[in-house]
Order: structure tokens, then C-alpha cells, then sequence
């Protein structure tokens, strides 16, 4: 029973002796292996740690278990989230929708504003336009967005609706009240069955482009655009603008939802911050387009470079110290000027943070999953610090990944040692990680079964990441951003070391005061 | 009080609300938003509010989806069964493990509820179908995890789409490895929300489970006079652990929870219970109204929030029993009165007053009333996202005095009656927490107990009111307004 002056919670309440009785008592009733044959569980358990459950679990050809990728409209509402007073809007069931609400606020504890027109069996049987078009009145009318970026879910595509003539009938329909002539409604076709969230993303960035800078092709300008991709981290794109403005660039972010999940307290607006419109429309008129995720972006920036012509158009992971410095450098291509001291200074710190720190992770051996971009990126860091990661997995590596992350592994001299696994699920990287035992772990919070099952120690970095509080709001690109992943990671080595230090009087003569 | 009652507020506030939708849209919202009040005259439901139908689109509802009710609702808890995602990979990520149905197991070897098993739908198998596809999972799963005791096919939008037969490939590969497989059409688009989903997955548990007599692990359960099980409780944070000692401690026997916590077997065993006990009515109400018309077992709805409605639930949970139990029932009774009364006596004080809107699904809309009450605190605002009329009509039995219903409220409906009540606590879910934190306003999530818990019961209560506390009474909200920010006297 609760003590009134301690109350605790289930943590600690189910550990009182009353309620461990309930538990065991429970199982007299229960069918579970655990209840009738405790044995037989442990001999199963220790079966999924060997090889021969290794090579099985491998050979999966149809279930996924433990997948570390989600589906398309996911990222297009990223993508519209990046837009000024920009509401998305997805075409299809409302249970997605409350979905992909839940997760990214889960991830970013901020509120994810996202509509559906609710779309039920008698739409999945005569089309979805009348759900477009009340759908989009209602949306316009409540709140009042200036745009509105529609991205559909697998029913809509399985049905095969048009997006652009329902979006044109929307607005016939309305007649001008609410949805004017004018107003923007673009839209993308991102079905759940092909790609992961990133191809979503792309998807939408490339059909609100090419939608929004339809007929304002002009003179060409100096303005430099930036894409970061599917960007979890806040301090990231805010880093990137960092360098921008340090360069006296001119330059836009396209698709920057940073002030929209990291909004201060005081008051609500469901909007904040975000690519102005008209921004967008000249996007077609820049200089150049810098993507920041090149497999998030694969359909924008072909557009960009061939439909837009713009030539000197880059893709770069500025994560890492090597990635960083090509970014800078392109920046200082494009802008015709020299690197800024103060950039050389923020440089200068990031190299000697790494010299101070390397000891703790040369030859450490890393197990780490994410999207593609994220591992490229994270990888090149890993491999400039000294360390060997051993096993790098992608859910949802696109065509051509697996051969550039080998040939970035194969510059590390613990090459040999290091593994790409395309196309894999963390039920897999569990086998791998107890058949090849690994010093840590970087992933996101589904790491957290894999850290329990095999105890590898978890560095939370990725997405999401659900159980840990405000990680989304540093950076882990430029030199700030390394800077960061450097602490991350050196600390957890370090906390590590005291773990297996501390026992007193038998290994705690290495629990030492400094290191 | 001023000279504006708090229900001509409330009812100012629904007029208002209705105003910024276009015509088609205000006509159907009106019929979802009312005030309420124990006195209503209408039989049907509270505040005349109408339920269960289609959601306006475009505006942001907090629903979900017929695959939500019956993955993320029922099926998922069950533990020593694997529940596919059948479809695109998206589904099964995002309910992943959010729920906190709490289990003790080896996850991974015998129990499987945090995990997340995909058909990882491809365009081809959108194209071709994905019954092959299925059937290759069926066996894979059963290579790998050889001690599951049965699979559930959770169908996502596309499988009701393209013409595959579930039912056919869980019929070939059930004959063929003598296992439980039940295939369940739950496809996203079916019904309104998820409340069809818990229909359809009820009906799954008749035909798969009951119908087909399933063969279970271990000895059989012997029967006896005092056999109950819990429906309806997900052991969310334990709720069902901190349930089901109350019931013991009073003699009776629980054979089975329903479904957090729970083993294919306990299932299978409960159609031979003498009393099934129903807590979330609005999920399993289906399967409990089966086994009294086929097994002719008596079913009867309690409520564990807050100990006036668990004493009252107690007690009538007994008098369906003999005089034993019904003087255990006393004992424990009188058994917990004093811890509570310490923390009624501990919170009362520090919460007495304060308004709480509530937003939520299932039972709690109307269930968590009385815990409120019993710290002293008033509920003027309640709705449920998935509702029908039966639950509105229970609704108005509960309330103590003019509350605003409101039926799928949406984001924007919410903000307006939060900004035009201002309660002291906002009490909702995931979506619309940081909404309301914004705000400055005390929050507590009433789906997942904001990673606290459990709530039922007495143990419960004094976790519920230590978190309202910890809620309301935090430093933290006195922050917001900045030292040079002017008072409104000042400025």
C-alpha cells in the first residue's frame, strides 16, 4: 500500500512485496512460455544470441521486425512545416494524421500542427473530392494559413486521386470565399509503399518548388539556396545559417521549420518562423541550390540542376569536421570570398577539442543506424576521431548508398572489420551486435531494446528520439556541431569508465579523479 | 464568480466557436458541442451533443483510425502473440510502444508488445498483392520466434484496397501450423475512428479465440465460484496490476485481463469466468455482451479513478457474490480509507477549486470525474474522441454540474474553449499537450498518464493526486511572465 508521505509510482510500487505476489500469482493464469516453462525461455533467449540465429535472421525475405525507417507524408509534413503560416494537409485517412502528430511531437516536445480531410470507406469507394474539397475550405477558413501543402496517404494513392484537378475543383467550388484564386495550395503524390519518410520529403519539396516557381523565372540573382533535407536537429539548420551569414552570403533556407518545433513559452501560435513564399517563388532565380541531404533530395536537385539550369549547384553533409570544411568552402566559392576568421577560429577550437579528446575514442568499435544523409555524415566523423564503426545500418538506404558508405569505411584502416548493412532492421542488428560485440551504440530510442537485450551502451543521436529531453535542439552540424557529437560521444565513453570502474576494492583503483 | 455564470460562459463559448467554420461545417459542429448538465433532459446522450459520425475534414481532429482500435487498442497488449502491421512500414512505427501497456516477459523470446513486426508493404506488393508475401511472414515469424502462441494479421488501408484475403492465407498457414492466426480487417479507413476498430477486433476474439477453441500452455484452469476477469483495462502504467489486487484482497479470483498484460490462454479461459468486469466500456462492451448472450456471464461496468466511484464500484462488484466476499469487500475497504484519507487530506488543500477540461478517449472522459472531485477539484469541460451516444448518456451521470461537451473536438474548438474558460489544468493527450504548455497552462497527457501511473485504484489514486499536484502547483508555470513584462495595473 502507498505511504502517504511516499507516494510512488509503478517504477516503484510493483516492487513492493504485495504487488510482486500479484505478479506471481498471475501466472498461474497465464499461457506464456515465461509462466510454464521459465527454462525453455531462457534456452530460446540464448539461441537468438548465436550465430546460427544470426544466419536465419538474415535470410528474412517478407517480415520486418523492428524497422528503423517510417513512411512518405511523414516527411512531407516536414517539408510544409518549413513554410511560412504553411498548414499540411494530407489527403486520406485522419489516423495517419494523428500519427505523424504523435511522433514528431513525442520527438520535439513542441505541437506539430497537420490537417486531413478524413477520408472513410465511402471515399476509398468514389474518389476523395468531396473530402478535398470541404477539407481544404475548412482548413483555409479556421486557420488561416497562407499556404497549404497537400501530401497524400496510401489509400488516396491506392485509389489513384488527382491532387491537382481536385485542388482546382476545391477552389471553383469555394468560389473565392476562402480559398482566393491566388492562394497557393501545392501538393505531392507521396505514396507509403514506396521509399521512407525522406522520399517523402523530396517528393514534397520537389512538387512545391517546381509548383510555387512556376512562371516566376527572372533575372538570375546572387541568392544562394539551402536545403536541409529531413533535419531533426534545430541547432543544425540554425548552424548552417550561422555560417551563411558569417560568409555574408546571401542566402534562403528552403523548408525551415526551426522556429516552428522550438517555439518559447508565453503564448501559442500555431505557426512560427518559416521560408516566406515569395522566397520560394524566387527560389528558381538563385544562383545556386546547396542540398544538405543528398538522398533526401535526389528528385529536387535533379530538378534544380536540370530544370533551373543551376550549374554550380552542390550536394554536401556538412556533419563532421571534413564535411563542414567542404561546405565553407563551397560557400566560399559561390560567394567569391575568403573563408571569415572568425569561421578559421570556430574550426581552429573543433580540432583541438578532437586532439584533447581522441584517446577515448581511437579504435572504439560502433554500431550505428539512421537515414542515409545522417550516416554519411556521422560515419565521416567517427573516421576522423579514430574510431572503427563496425556496423553501419540503413532501413532505408536508397540505390547507391551502400556503395559510398563502403568506400568511406574503406578509408579507415579497420576497414575489414567494418560492416554496411543496406536494407536491414534492428531485429537484425541485434544478432549482429551479440555475434560481433560492439563498445557502443549511436542510434535513436529504439535503441533502447537493443541496449536492454545486449547491454551495448546507447549514444542517443538520431531520430526520434523520444525518451531523452531537448538532444533535437543542439546541432550536430558545422563546428558547433561536431564540437557536440565529440562531447556526446567522449562523455559516454567516459561515463562508461566509471561504470566499470566503480566497484570498490576491485576495479575502482582505475575510478580515477582525471582522465 | 462574476456576473457572467460559468454556464453562460460555456455557452457563449460554443456560439462563438461555431462562427469561424463555413456554413456546411458550422451545421454539422454545431450537433457535436453543448453544455451539459446532470439535470438534462434528454435520455439519449449529455448536452444533445450527436456522436459517432464521420469527422469534418480539414480541421484537425485528435482521432484515429479502425487499425489504431484494434493494433494499437486490443490486440497490441495481448503479449504472447505477434500482432502484424500488415501493410506500409509507417502504421506499426508510429504506434509503436507508445501506449505503456505494461507486461512482464522476455521481449523478444516469449512476449512481444513493444515490438514492431511489418509487412513493409513494396509498390509490387500494392500491385501483385501481398497474400504471398503474408504467408512467407507467417512462417519467418514462427522460425524466429518459436514461442509466440499465435499471430494476429492487422490490416492497414491498402489490404481492403487491393483484394488480398487475409482470412484465406491465416486459414492455410493456421491448418498447416495448427497455431492461432487471426486475421483482423481493421483497414484505416473503415468506421470514423478507432471505436469501430475495437468492433471489429471484439468480433476477431469471438471468431479466432472463443469459436475456435485454441489450445493454450500449461494446465487447464481450474474453475471456481469466485472466478472474474477485467475487460477493458490496458494496463496503462500498470492500471490493471494496481485493479486486480483489490479485487483479490477481496476474495475473488481474476482469471484474466483484458488485454494489458494478457496471454492468449487467459482469454481463452474467460468464457467460464462467474462475473466479467468491464472498464473501458466503450472498447470491449461487444465481447462482454457475446460471452452474456453465449455463456450467459454476467457483465457490470466499475470504475476505479478516485475512491468514491472504486468503494461504490467495490461494492457492487460484491453484492454480485456471498456474504464473504462481501465482508472482505468491507475489510478492504476499510483497509485503504485511511491512506486515502492522508492523501486527500495531503492534496485537498492545494487543489481544492481548480477547473480541469478534459479531452480523452474510451472511459475516462466520464471515469476520471469522480477522482477529480474527490481532491476538491471541478471538471467544466469533457469529450471523447470516439464516443457514441451510450457513452454521452453514462457522461451525464457523472457530471456535478454545467460542463461543456464536446464531441471529436478539433484544435482549433479546444484553444477557443481553453481561451474562453481557463481552467486551471488542461487534461488531454500527446497532440495537444505543448499546445496548451504554451499557453502557460498546467497539462497532464490522460492517455498515457504522462509516464506515470498506474491510476486505478486506491494505490492508483494517490499517483493520480500527486501528479495533479506536481502539475498544478509547479514553479515552473510562475516563469513565463519575465521581469520586465508589465502587469496589466502597470501598464
Amino acid at each position: 500500500m502507498q505511504e502517504v508521505e511516499n507516494i510512488v509510482n509503478g517504477q516503484k510500487l510493483f516492487q513492493k512485496p504485495e504487488y510482486q505476489k500479484v505478479l506471481a500469482d498471475k501466472k498461474e493464469f497465464e499461457g506464456g512460455m515465461g509462466a510454464v516453462n521459465p527454462e525453455k525461455v531462457a534456452e530460446v533467449a540464448e539461441w537468438t544470441k548465436s550465430w546460427d540465429y544470426r544466419e536465419k535472421n538474415l535470410a528474412r525475405e517478407a517480415i520486418t521486425v523492428n524497422p528503423a525507417k517510417a513512411c512518405q507524408p511523414l516527411g512531407a509534413v516536414m517539408v510544409a512545416l518549413g513554410f511560412e503560416n504553411t498548414m499540411p494537409y494530407v489527403h486520406g485517412s485522419h489516423g495517419c494524421v494523428a500519427y505523424f502528430r504523435s511522433y514528431f511531437t513525442r520527438h520535439f516536445k513542441e505541437p506539430t500542427p497537420c490537417v486531413s480531410d478524413s477520408m472513410t470507406e465511402d471515399a476509398a469507394v468514389f474518389g476523395g473530392l468531396v473530402n478535398m474539397k470541404d477539407g481544404l475550405k475548412n482548413c483555409a477558413a479556421l486557420y488561416k494559413p497562407d499556404m497549404i501543402m497537400v501530401s497524400t496517404t496510401c489509400m488516396a494513392e491506392v485509389i489513384g486521386d488527382d491532387l491537382y484537378a481536385f485542388a482546382i475543383a476545391a477552389k471553383e467550388e469555394d468560389g473565392g470565399e476562402f480559398l482566393p484564386e491566388e492562394f497557393p495550395i501545392t501538393y505531392a503524390h507521396t505514396p507509403s509503399f514506396v521509399g521512407s519518410h525522406i522520399t517523402g520529403y523530396d517528393n514534397m519539396m520537389q512538387g512545391a518548388l517546381q509548383q510555387l516557381t512556376e512562371g516566376h523565372q527572372g533575372e538570375q540573382t546572387d541568392t544562394i539556396n539551402i536545403i536541409p533535407g529531413f533535419e531533426t536537429y534545430i541547432g543544425s539548420i540554425r548552424s548552417i545559417k550561422h555560417i551563411a551569414e558569417e560568409f555574408g552570403a546571401n542566402y534562403v533556407m528552403l523548408g525551415d521549420h526551426s522556429d516552428q518545433w522550438d517555439m518559447p513559452a508565453g503564448e501559442y501560435t500555431m505557426f512560427a518562423g518559416g521560408t516566406k513564399i515569395e522566397d520560394a517563388r524566387n527560389a528558381i532565380n538563385a544562383k545556386a541550390t546547396l542540398s544538405l541531404q543528398k538522398y533526401a533530395t535526389a528528385k529536387t536537385m535533379k530538378m534544380i540542376t536540370k530544370r533551373w539550369k543551376q550549374k554550380e549547384s552542390a550536394e554536401l553533409n556538412p556533419i563532421g569536421l571534413r564535411g563542414t570544411d567542404e561546405f565553407v568552402m563551397k560557400l566560399a566559392e559561390l560567394t567569391g570570398k575568403e573563408v571569415p576568421e572568425s569561421l578559421k577560429v570556430e574550426r581552429g577550437r573543433l580540432v583541438d577539442a578532437m586532439q584533447d579528446s581522441y584517446p577515448y575514442m581511437h579504435g572504439k568499435k560502433f554500431a550505428i543506424w539512421g537515414d542515409p544523409d545522417f550516416l554519411i555524415g556521422v560515419v565521416g566523423f567517427l573516421l576522423e576521431m579514430g574510431a572503427e564503426p563496425t556496423h553501419v545500418l540503413c532501413h532505408n538506404a536508397p540505390r547507391g548508398w551502400e556503395d559510398e558508405m563502403r568506400a568511406l569505411l574503406d578509408t579507415s584502416p579497420a576497414a575489414a572489420d567494418c560492416h554496411v548493412w543496406a536494407g536491414k532492421d534492428l531485429w537484425h542488428m541485434r544478432s549482429l551486435l551479440f555475434t560481433e560485440p560492439v563498445d557502443f551504440m549511436i542510434g535513436n530510442s529504439y535503441g533502447k531494446e537493443l541496449m536492454r537485450d545486449t547491454g551495448t551502451p546507447l549514444i542517443y543521436i538520431g531520430f526520434p528520439i523520444f525518451d531523452r529531453h531537448h538532444l533535437h535542439r543542439y546541432s550536430i552540424s558545422g563546428y558547433d556541431g561536431a564540437l557536440n557529437l565529440l562531447t556526446w560521444i567522449t562523455n559516454k565513453v567516459l561515463d562508461q569508465l566509471d561504470e566499470e570502474t566503480k566497484d570498490i576494492a576491485s576495479t575502482d583503483y582505475f575510478f580515477d579523479l582525471v582522465r | 464568480m462574476g456576473p457572467e455564470t460559468l454556464e453562460s460562459k460555456q455557452r457563449a463559448a460554443v456560439e462563438e466557436v461555431l462562427k469561424a467554420y463555413p456554413a456546411k461545417a458550422a451545421k454539422n459542429r454545431a450537433k457535436h458541442l453543448g453544455v451539459g448538465g446532470p439535470e438534462d433532459e434528454s435520455q439519449k446522450t449529455c448536452g444533445n451533443v450527436r456522436s459517432n459520425k464521420k469527422t469534418v475534414p480539414g480541421v484537425m481532429s485528435q482521432r484515429g483510425c479502425a487499425y489504431a482500435g484494434s493494433k494499437g487498442v486490443v490486440w497490441g497488449p495481448v503479449k504472447d502473440m505477434i500482432h502484424i502491421s500488415h501493410g506500409p512500414i509507417g502504421c506499426g512505427q508510429y504506434s509503436r510502444a507508445g501506449r505503456r501497456n505494461y507486461y512482464i516477459g522476455t521481449t523478444g523470446v516469449d512476449t512481444f508488445v513493444t515490438m514492431n513486426f511489418s509487412s513493409d508493404f513494396q509498390e509490387k506488393d500494392i500491385v501483385f498483392g501481398g497474400d504471398k508475401k503474408l504467408a512467407v511472414c507467417l512462417e519467418e515469424i514462427d522460425a524466429l520466434f518459436p514461442l509466440n502462441n499465435g499471430i494476429s494479421v492487422q490490416s492497414e488501408c491498402p489490404i481492403g484496397l487491393i483484394g488480398d484475403d487475409i482470412n484465406a492465407t491465416s486459414k492455410v498457414y493456421a491448418k498447416k501450423s495448427g497455431k492461432t492466426i487471426v486475421p483482423v480487417n481493421c483497414e484505416g479507413f473503415r468506421g470514423v475512428s478507432q471505436s469501430l476498430g475495437h468492433h471489429i477486433a471484439n468480433d476477431t476474439v469471438r471468431d479466432y479465440v472463443f469459436d475456435a477453441e485454441v489450445d493454450t500452455l500449461g494446465e487447464p484452469i481450474e474453475q471456481t465460484d469466485y472466478d472474474v476477469a477485467i475487460i477493458g483495462d490496458y494496463n496503462i502504467g500498470g492500471d490493471a496490476w494496481s485493479s486486480r489486487i483489490l479485487l483479490e484482497e477481496m476474495g475473488l479470483r481474476v482469471v484474466a485481463q483484458w488485454s494489458g498484460d494478457a496471454t492468449l490462454k487467459e482469454m481463452a479461459a474467460t468464457p467460464k469466468v462467474k462475473l466479467n468486469l468491464l472498464h473501458c466500456y466503450r472498447s470491449m462492451n461487444y465481447i462482454s455482451r457475446h460471452m452474456e448472450k453465449e455463456f450467459g456471464i454476467p457483465w457490470m461496468e466499475y470504475n476505479f479513478f478516485g475512491p468514491t466511484q472504486t468503494i461504490k464500484s467495490l461494492r457492487k462488484i460484491a453484492s454480485f457474490f456471498d456474504e464473504s466476499i462481501q465482508q472482505k469487500c468491507e475489510e478492504v475497504i476499510a483497509k485503504y480509507q485511511p491512506m486515502v484519507d492522508g492523501v486527500i487530506n495531503k492534496y485537498k488543500p492545494r487543489l481544492e477549486g481548480k477547473q480541469v477540461m478534459l479531452f480523452v478517449g474510451g472511459l475516462r472522459p466520464r471515469h476520471v470525474i469522480g477522482a477529480y472531485e474527490d481532491l476538491g477539484m471541478e471538471v467544466i469541460g469533457t469529450g471523447y474522441e470516439f464516443a457514441h451516444d451510450d457513452d454521452y448518456k453514462r457522461t451525464k451521470d457523472e457530471i456535478m454540474r454545467s460542463t461543456v461537451i464536446y464531441d471529436d473536438v478539433n484544435e482549433y474548438e479546444l484553444e477557443a474553449f481553453v481561451k474562453k474558460l481557463q481552467p486551471d489544468l488542461v487534461a488531454s493527450g500527446i497532440k495537444e499537450k505543448y499546445v496548451f504548455q504554451k499557453m502557460g497552462l498546467p497539462y497532464r497527457q490522460m492517455h498515457s498518464w504522462d509516464y506515470s501511473g498506474p491510476y486505478h485504484g486506491y494505490d492508483g489514486f494517490a499517483i493520480f493526486a500527486k501528479d495533479m499536484d506536481l502539475a498544478i502547483n509547479s514553479p515552473v508555470w510562475a516563469h513565463t511572465k519575465a521581469p520586465w513584462d508589465k502587469t496589466e495595473a502597470e501598464a
